[in-house]
């Protein structure tokens, strides 16, 4: 295997006179290789992308990723019961972990073939939802940044903040929750929370509103984003995106509709796509907005769940010890960022033979390359940040 | 006040010394002051409180900035070019700090009592250009490099749209030197250039648009020559990490501050001068003396200061294209039409 | 399709080369010949009543009785029908052919296997380690990987 890999491409093999990519492209004299990140404001994380520009033109980049991974797949398989992965999960996606949290449950529920009281369900529901506003406020929120608008960016922390209370009020913790466990949770909603949650669901319209007053229609932010790094819908089903990524170039595609858990199919919203209103289906702006709108279907959401939400006991009966029968799962749900998946393989013992997590970061930024040749150097920052990666849950 | 100085000390060297002092302590103030006018402003945007410890509502937290800056330690990149990349700052600066030279505090005080003055202050200002594609260069970084071309090209492209907006004012009044431009806008408000000068009724309404839309070009060409926000494509943050000034540390980034701070009220000056009377009381002769006119032009200025910080914590950045799109192709041939119609309606 | 559809279609276009198939399970899985797979996902793609055109994931395992496998979750957006296929190769040769030109999506999955576990992706465009550093040795999901003790003069285990 080692002998192998030797004779791959190595990096930056540099013979006199030439300059050579990480895949071994030459460079021409008039190009040049610039490294974005791991140390850079606006990859988000540790991503690094290695860019050949031609002066401000971008020829080629090439994503290198990895530093923040944190062997999660590895430390899975090294638990030894399955309860213990779920803090490892949260910490994937670390802006949205209780969708982490649910998926994970989720897959082990189906594997031991459990279901969960009606009440747990609409819990989850509406703890996903806040978080998927959460997640999407720091998404369109450092998009701002990006654009080189500052004020947008606290202005979605500030929303962010009151969701934060409300979880920090359930579970005691602000951004890693482990709330959400096998076959429930880890206890029931407090007193208050949902007056506090319908109060926060008010609070949020307006001020969503004002957000778009000041970033989404502002005349230079959509002069910079329409018609960039346009991503046609069939690269996109190629590319395996998901999420606002695959959902704003037209794909009317929503896991939380098309391959229904929780109780989504019990609640009456609708999946936002891309319509191209400022340029082309499924430019920047398109992903933008469409996250944009799905925060106004997550506060339907809520608050119908809110209404909704039954009496009843918050854990199903569980085996003592969760030793799922040998088998195999692959359960997706969506994340904010897209198709969160568990491929989760079952040996009959206390913990998983093999775990595999299908991260949507992971995937969607692996169409940035093709969609952002050509373009200007301050375009890959606009596609960059509207793709919404979380390095955590790209390196996991 | 120079030819009291003179009457004084007699024709030499001393007296220029004497005479450039101002300016510069006026600079060094107004950056403290503008540094905390632009974290509370901008706080006060974003639904923060900014600075509320230091001395009261962090009145002091401008001199533990600058404090701190001089206790940083100075690192000089080791593959930098260090003659060019320790000159850079003070050359940026220098260019700035020349135009102020021009710029009429108030009837008894200009520093330098030139006939081209707003000639002069253009030309000392594109001295910074050399200096930030001297940082750029000597930084021996990438991103560094990409933003000063972009500054260069940036500030060339709008010293065109700014120096025919100027036309327009000088045009109007007849004179370069911005103390007779001032003199120029006596009795209020309504002589101001902005509003058509000490003109005949009927030839001031004509004018009225055209001076209006010069102005709004000055200003709009000054902030992008300040580097501000929307215009601040050469320190990028989100895009060239810092751009020019990625490399600096420690006072030679304070420089750079400073120098960005004095540019935004020279540009204000300038504008304000040309087009809304300088050193002018806007209530005619009342409020109006050599000390008034100090508070009047700081306090215009300060404006739009003011206008340029609130612009920057509200707009999202331009492309470099877009950038060069509104230089050349909207605000030139805008200000064309403007020279041509304001020369039309003098003759006639 | 059901899964006994899509088995039998696969099954009448590439015979021998269709292992093995377990069409009841929770989620049914067919097992390919890895020489074919390239073909099978071809196929999987382009007919138009299968119109596999999203490749969910691609996992790589280590069976851990001398195998390695590659399993894709595939989904047709066309249809909303899913399959699993498993191509199964020996550790001491681990070689599939690469399906990243028929689905985009799987290049940096099928990078992960690699990196990950070891299976060489013939014909793939670009098969760096993704996620490991360059110079790491061996694969660390391999149920025989062994923490080295230094990795570049660091030592490991703390």
């Amino acid at each position: 295997m080692l002998n192998e890999l030797k004779t791959l491409p190595t990096n930056y093999v540099t013979t006199p006179g030439e300059i050579h990519t990480s895949t071994g492209k030459t460079l021409r004299t008039d190009e040049m290789i610039i490294n974005m990140g791991p140390q850079h404001p606006s990859t988000h994380g540790v991503l690094r992308l290695e860019i050949v520009v031609d002066g401000e033109i971008v020829v080629d980049v090439i994503p290198h990723i990895g530093y923040l991974h944190r062997c999660f797949e590895k430390h899975a398989e090294y638990m030894t019961n399955y309860q213990q992965v779920i803090p490892y999960a949260d910490r994937m996606d670390y802006l949205a972990s209780m969708n982490n949290d649910w998926a994970y449950a989720l897959t082990i529920e189906r594997l031991l073939k459990i279901e969960v009281p009606q009440r747990v369900e609409y819990i989850r529901v509406i703890m996903a939802e806040l978080q998927r506003i959460a997640s999407h406020l720091i998404a369109v929120g450092t998009f701002g940044i990006d654009m080189g608008a500052f004020t947008p960016f606290l202005w979605a922390f500030r929303d962010r903040e009151r969701i934060l209370d409300l979880f920090e009020m359930t579970c005691g913790a602000r951004l890693l929750y482990n709330y959400i466990w096998i076959g429930g949770l880890s206890h029931d909603l407090p007193k208050g929370f949902v007056e506090k949650a319908k109060e926060f669901c008010t609070y949020f319209r307006p001020k969503l509103k004002e957000f778009n007053d000041l970033l989404t229609f502002n005349e230079i932010f959509i002069k910079r984003t329409a018609n960039v790094g346009v991503l046609p819908k069939d690269v996109a089903i190629n590319y395996a995106c998901s999420g606002p990524v695959l959902r704003a170039s037209g794909v009317d595609w929503d896991l939380r509709r098309d391959d229904p858990y929780g109780v989504y199919n019990k609640i009456a919203w609708e999946v936002q796509t891309g319509k191209g209103e400022m340029g082309t289906v499924g430019d920047v702006w398109d992903r933008f907005i469409v996250k944009v709108r799905e925060m106004e279907q997550s506060v339907r959401i809520i608050e119908q769940a809110l209404a909704g939400l039954p009496e009843g006991n918050v854990q199903a009966a569980l085996p003592k010890r969760i030793r799922p029968d040998a088998g195999e799962m692959y359960v997706r749900t969506e994340s904010p960022r897209g198709e969160l998946g568990f491929y989760i393989i079952s040996d009959g013992t206390g913990s998983p033979y093999r775990l595999k997590a299908r991260a949507p970061a992971f995937v969607n930024l692996s169409v940035v390359p093709a969609i952002s040749r050509g373009c200007m150097i301050a375009d890959l920052v606009a596609i960059v940040g509207s793709v919404d990666i979380v390095l955590g849950e790209v390196d996991r | 006040m120079q030819e009291l100085l003179k009457s004084f000390l007699g024709d030499n060297a001393l007296v220029y010394i004497i005479m450039g002092v101002p300016p510069l302590i006026f600079i060094l103030l107004y950056a403290l002051v503008t540094l905390y006018m632009e974290m509370k402003v901008s706080a006060h945007i974003q639904d923060r409180v900014a600075y509320m410890r230091t001395g009261w509502h962090g009145v002091l937290q401008p001199f533990a900035d600058i404090l701190k800056l001089i206790q940083k330690e100075d690192i000089i990149p080791a593959q930098a070019d260090k003659l060019l990349f320790t000159l850079a700052p003070y050359l940026v600066f220098t260019g700035t700090y020349a135009g102020f030279a021009a710029i009429p505090f108030s009837e008894g005080y200009i520093g330098s009592n030139i006939n081209l003055g707003v000639f002069y202050i253009v030309a000392a200002s594109s001295i910074v250009v050399a200096g930030l594609l001297m940082s750029g260069w000597a930084s021996n970084n990438k991103w560094s490099l990409l933003g000063a071309m972009r500054s260069a090209a940036q500030i060339v492209s709008y010293e065109i749209p700014s120096a025919l907006a100027i036309l327009v004012a000088v045009m109007i009044t007849g004179s370069l030197n911005l103390n007779d431009v001032s003199k120029f806008q006596e009795g209020g408000l309504f002589n101001w250039v902005v509003f058509g000068g000490p003109l005949p009724l009927l030839q001031k309404l004509a004018i009225i648009p055209f001076t209006a839309t010069a102005f709004f070009i000055l200003l709009t060409a000054g902030i992008a020559e300040a580097n501000r926000t929307p215009f601040d494509l050469p320190e990028a943050e989100s895009e060239l990490v810092q751009g020019f000034n990625t490399e600096y540390s420690g006072m030679k980034f304070a420089i750079f501050y400073v120098a960005e701070y004095a540019n935004m009220f020279l540009v204000s000056a300038v504008a304000v001068c040309l087009f809304l009377g300088g050193w002018q009381s806007p209530f005619g002769s009342a409020l109006s003396g050599p000390i008034w006119g100090v508070f009047w032009i700081v306090i215009k200025g300060m404006a739009f200061v003011f206008f340029q910080i609130w612009l920057r914590w509200t707009l999202p950045r331009l492309r470099v294209d877009q950038l060069m799109y509104v230089s050349w192709k909207v605000m030139t041939p805008m200000l064309f039409v403007c020279v041509f119609a304001v020369g039309l309606i003098l003759v006639l | 399709m059901t899964a006994q559809e899509i088995h039998d279609s696969l099954k009448a276009k590439f015979g021998e080369a269709v292992l093995e198939a377990k069409l009841d399970a929770p989620q049914p899985w067919i097992k390919v010949d890895p020489q074919q797979l390239y073909d099978a996902a071809v196929f999987l793609r382009e007919t138009a009543d299968l119109a596999f055109d999203y490749c969910s994931c691609v996992s790589g395992v280590d069976y851990n009785d001398g195998k390695l496998g590659a399993v894709y979750h595939l989904f047709s957006m066309v249809h909303k029908h899913k399959i699993v296929i498993k191509a199964i190769v020996p550790k001491e040769t681990p070689h599939v052919r690469s399906t990243a030109d028929v689905w985009a999506g799987a290049n940096w999955h099928e990078r992960e296997a690699f990196d990950m576990v070891g299976i060489v992706f013939d014909g793939h465009p670009d098969l760096r380690r993704i996620l490991t550093p360059d110079d790491y040795p061996g694969h660390p999901l391999r149920k025989d990987f062994q923490v080295p003790e230094f990795y570049n003069g660091m030592k490991v285990p703390y």
